[in-house]
């Protein structure tokens, strides 16, 4: 499953194939790829299920090993949907149509891949990959100051990716082995260095404040359908890897920094919702939310690790912590792909220069309110859920003013979502508006499943959140050792 | 060293690329201009049996032959290493060569540098260890000023200048390390006194410095990758770096006391940084290489600063040579195959030729060490060495280092994908050799697991 778009990117290789043919076989990898996960799913009933371990470097006891749990396989789903989305969405893209579909196809693989791997090598493999393939989206396919963009988060990833690699090492030396079902077995005794290194490496890729400088160029100047997976999916290969490694392998180290990471949350929260606030730019505006609502997913996890806290509340924020990435990578997939919309008409995303399109487009109108009040955290969508979750548990593993600081963060994000509403749709029509046509059925067609799923999240969670809650509860014990 | 032997048939390999040297040198004396190439094809071939007998003396014993020069796994990995890159070039120079009156020369060259470089690594006297640095060094600084031209020769005597320096430092090195110890077997010398053994140690380290092309004795890498031919720039900053580090590591466990640790960490991280920070608005891809690959000695050498202190340190010596020399000979032949030297002649290659571009790619983020290419287990290994002998913060400016190359590998790579600009014609042979050893580097990295387990002091 994970190199099945692999292979249909080695497809794409055969010489004379329309650019028809070829989104063709890209949608259909992608659809063939979600039944695989959807499959999986229905056969999944606790544990590490569908392990596989190849031996690949035996004397630093790194192998090829994937499996998936409650925590990894709700992402793995939200991925494989996210990325048919794309594929749907760039139906009549037409611009060097091959070398794309073969690239997002490269990174369905490596994103898959780094939330099933179980080594510790094998992730980072995937981590590495993930940046080289969305640079090249970046500088291929971008607009604006693309190359300067592209660098710059290649840089800044890079650099995270290597701290990371530092951080690994030294769990490496510490426990004897790359394996993490062995190194979350027996958390090894390193050295007080290793957290901090791992710690920064995925802050970066979160991203967190203070560094996540590179999020919002690269966000505004990437391709609609690479935003979506930069936000949707890359951004939760850090907070993941919070949850799968850093957590459940040094846990006495994440219980000493619990306060730490907290205050990192809260800060990234206020932060990102503030300055989310005076953009003008919708693009950039949606890039600084993600922030702010990363800033929740690591609130929880360092909640997690207040030892004094009730459990049950711990696993609340945990639970909450994921079902907020899963339903992150919905709503904000949605949301980019909207803004590619106007981009696609309009090639601008001032909103000062919009006004009034609810009259024009109204589909588009709709989607995007919804996508809007999902990501405020409306209750009937899948962010309430994970809010309320996050809060509930946050304040109750004894956080109380932390909770209550980014409570203020929502009400930030709804003002200000609520004001994109207002000033691009509502109202009298501003110079471009004239521009907006209706969206398109491909359009539609990738962003209303999204939208779909997070009201089925919002309205009924019990299917996902039975999955979640024994990984929750699983990784709450584990970093209580 | 499981025992001494006087066989020759211990020095195969080295023997076979001799022969093939002769060999090649007498044919090419007797065949017209226009048949040369057949010489091509005898030292090709003799590279080829080198390669085997090293690959089939690998899973022999270790043996101390002539009493100087230790036949082991790692004279075995270097005998690979080495044969394989320089059968590499071979193939390049067959095509950048072919119809020039000395056609032979080049190869024969080539081999007889191979052969020093080869020695440099599996030498266990101090007077084997100079005679194989001056069969390492003179062919090449010939082959630097081959083309005759006023930059190769520029580059040839800079080069020349530079290693007679610092080989007679070098010399003066062995002389008061035999006044002191009175011998120069390595195994004898471990006991000398402490004070003038380290001064010895420092002018030791000049020799060896100069081949690597690391700090202060890097000052001919950029003149000679840019003056002499892409060819020959290829050759000289990759196949002797392979024997000068192996050569080193064995130097350092063998002969050097312990206080020189933190004078070669010193090195290494004034040799990656200034490599890294020179090759930062470098103008031309070949000057862009030249300090890329001063920057890889600066990694290479931080496995030779732990050496002895991490079971970890010679199997990252090892595999890291060998991915780095694949690596960089594969970018160099881009180099051959498109003839350019600004960034912008690559403009618009993707299109062009996506294989070669693709190869380069994978070339240039291999030397950024990207997985899954071989370079990135290399840098893996390294890092783990310097953190498990106790050079942690090595390790961290390493990695930091790292991050500032990632930069200027990029400058090269933005052009490929931008639009317009045809580059000229592109040289088959060489495509072929750039995309090979962008494929080997990739498989090498993925079989790094099958490949380490032959490095077994685990």
């Amino acid at each position: 499953m994970i190199f099945l778009p692999l292979l249909a990117a080695a497809l794409l290789a055969l010489p004379r194939l329309g650019t028809r043919a070829v989104l063709s076989i890209w949608i259909a990898a992608a659809a063939l790829d979600l039944a695989l996960v959807v499959v999986m799913w229905a056969g999944y009933d606790g544990g590490i299920a569908y392990e596989t371990r190849l031996r690949w470097i035996p004397s630093l006891g790194a192998g090829f090993h994937v499996g998936v749990d409650g925590l990894s396989l709700p992402l793995i789903a939200m991925t494989a949907l996210l990325f048919l989305a794309c594929a749907i969405y760039s139906w009549r893209e037409t611009e060097r149509v091959r070398s794309y579909a073969a690239l997002f196809l490269f990174l369905q693989t490596v994103s898959i891949g780094l939330f099933a791997a179980l080594d510790l090598l094998l992730f980072f493999v995937f981590f590495d990959l993930s940046i080289v393939g969305m640079y090249f989206v970046i500088v291929g396919w971008g607009h604006g100051d693309r190359a300067r963009s592209a660098l710059k988060f290649f840089l800044y990833t890079f650099l995270g990716s290597l701290v990371l690699l530092l951080g690994f090492i030294g769990l490496f030396l510490a426990g004897g082995t790359f394996d993490m079902v062995e190194l979350i077995r027996t958390p090894p005794a390193a050295s007080a260095l290793v957290l901090p290194a791992i710690g920064v490496g995925l802050a970066v890729k979160t991203p967190t404040v203070p560094v996540h400088t590179w999020l919002p160029p690269a966000h505004t100047d990437a391709p609609a359908a690479g935003s979506a997976i930069l936000a949707g999916v890359l951004l939760k290969m850090g907070t993941y890897g919070f949850a799968r490694i850093a957590m459940p392998m040094l846990p006495e180290a994440w219980r000493a920094y619990a306060w730490m990471i907290i205050v990192v949350g809260v800060v990234s929260v206020l932060y990102g919702a503030l300055v989310a606030l005076a953009q003008e730019n919708l693009k950039r505006l949606i890039a600084y939310t993600s922030v702010n609502h990363m800033g929740y997913i690591v609130l929880a996890l360092g909640a997690a690790g207040l030892a004094a806290g009730d459990p049950r509340a711990r696993e609340l924020a945990v639970s909450g912590a994921v079902t907020q990435m899963v339903s992150h990578g919905l709503i904000t997939g949605a949301l980019f792909l909207l803004t590619g919309v106007l981009w696609d008409r309009a090639r601008a995303y001032d909103l000062g220069r919009f006004g009034g399109i609810a009259a024009g487009a109204p589909v588009f109108t709709a989607l995007t309110a919804v996508a809007a009040f999902a990501s405020l955290g409306l209750p009937g969508l899948s962010g309430f859920i994970a809010e309320f979750q996050i809060f509930t548990g946050v304040i109750g593993a004894g956080a109380v003013l932390a909770g209550a600081l980014s409570i203020a963060g929502i009400l930030i994000t709804a003002a200000l979502l609520l004001r994109v509403l207002h000033r691009a749709f509502l109202g009298p029509p501003g110079e471009l508006t004239g521009r907006m046509i209706e969206a398109r059925p491909s359009e539609v067609a990738a962003v209303a499943p999204l939208l779909l799923l997070s009201l089925v999240i919002g309205i009924m969670p019990r299917w996902l959140l039975d999955l979640i809650e024994p990984a929750a509860a699983a990784l709450v014990s584990l970093v209580s050792r | 060293m499981t025992g001494m032997a006087e066989n020759p048939l211990d020095l195969l390999p080295e023997l076979l690329i001799l022969a093939g040297a002769v060999a090649g040198l007498l044919v090419g004396l007797f065949v017209p201009r226009g048949r040369q190439r057949v010489v091509a094809w005898i030292c090709g071939t003799a590279l080829a049996a080198s390669m085997t007998a090293g690959a089939v003396a690998m899973t022999g014993q270790d043996v101390m032959a002539f009493e100087s020069f230790a036949v082991d796994l790692a004279t075995n990995a270097t005998r690979l290493a080495v044969a394989g890159a320089s059968l590499l070039i071979v193939v390049l120079a067959a095509g950048w060569a072919r119809g020039d009156s000395r056609e032979t020369e080049v190869y024969v060259l080539v081999l007889l540098s191979a052969l020093g470089t080869i020695v440099l690594a599996g030498a266990s006297d101090l007077l084997v260890f100079v005679a194989a640095y001056l069969l390492a060094s003179i062919p090449a600084y010939a082959l630097a000023g081959f083309a005759k031209d006023a930059h190769g020769t520029e580059a040839a005597l800079k080069y020349y200048l530079m290693g007679a320096f610092l080989g007679v430092l070098m010399l003066a090195g062995v002389t008061l390390t035999y006044g002191l110890a009175g011998t120069t077997a390595y195994r004898s010398l471990a006991g000398a006194p402490p004070a003038a053994a380290g001064c010895a140690v420092l002018l030791l380290l000049a020799g060896v410095l100069f081949k690597v092309g690391a700090v202060p004795a890097h000052f001919w890498v950029p003149d000679v990758t840019e003056g002499s031919s892409p060819v020959v720039a290829a050759f000289v900053t990759t196949v002797p770096k392979i024997g000068a580090f192996v050569g080193l590591f064995r130097l350092a466990t063998e002969v050097f006391g312990g206080t020189w640790r933190p004078v070669v960490a010193l090195i290494a991280v004034a040799t990656m940084t200034l490599g890294n920070l020179a090759a930062f608005y470098q103008d031309n891809v070949r000057r862009l290489l030249a300090y890329s690959t001063i920057s890889q000695a600066g990694y290479l050498l931080l496995p030779v600063v732990v050496a002895g202190r991490s079971d970890l340190a010679q199997p990252a010596l090892l595999f890291y040579v060998a991915a780095y020399a694949i690596t960089n000979a594969g970018a160099f032949a881009v180099v051959v195959a498109v003839g350019r030297d600004s960034p912008a002649g690559y403009t618009g290659l993707s299109r062009r030729s996506p294989l070669l571009a693709l190869a380069l790619v994978v070339c240039l983020l291999g030397l950024v060490g990207t997985p899954p290419t071989a370079v990135f287990a290399g840098k893996l290994l390294v890092f783990a060495a310097a953190w498990d002998g106790g050079y942690a913060w090595l390790a961290v400016i390493a990695v930091i280092n790292t991050v500032a190359s990632v930069f200027y590998y990029l400058r090269w790579i933005l052009p490929l994908f931008r639009p317009g600009g045809v580059p000229a014609e592109i040289r088959p042979v060489a495509s072929r050799i750039a995309e090979l050893a962008a494929a080997l580097s990739v498989l090498l990295g993925l079989a790094s697991g099958a490949l380490l387990a032959l490095y077994s002091p685990f």
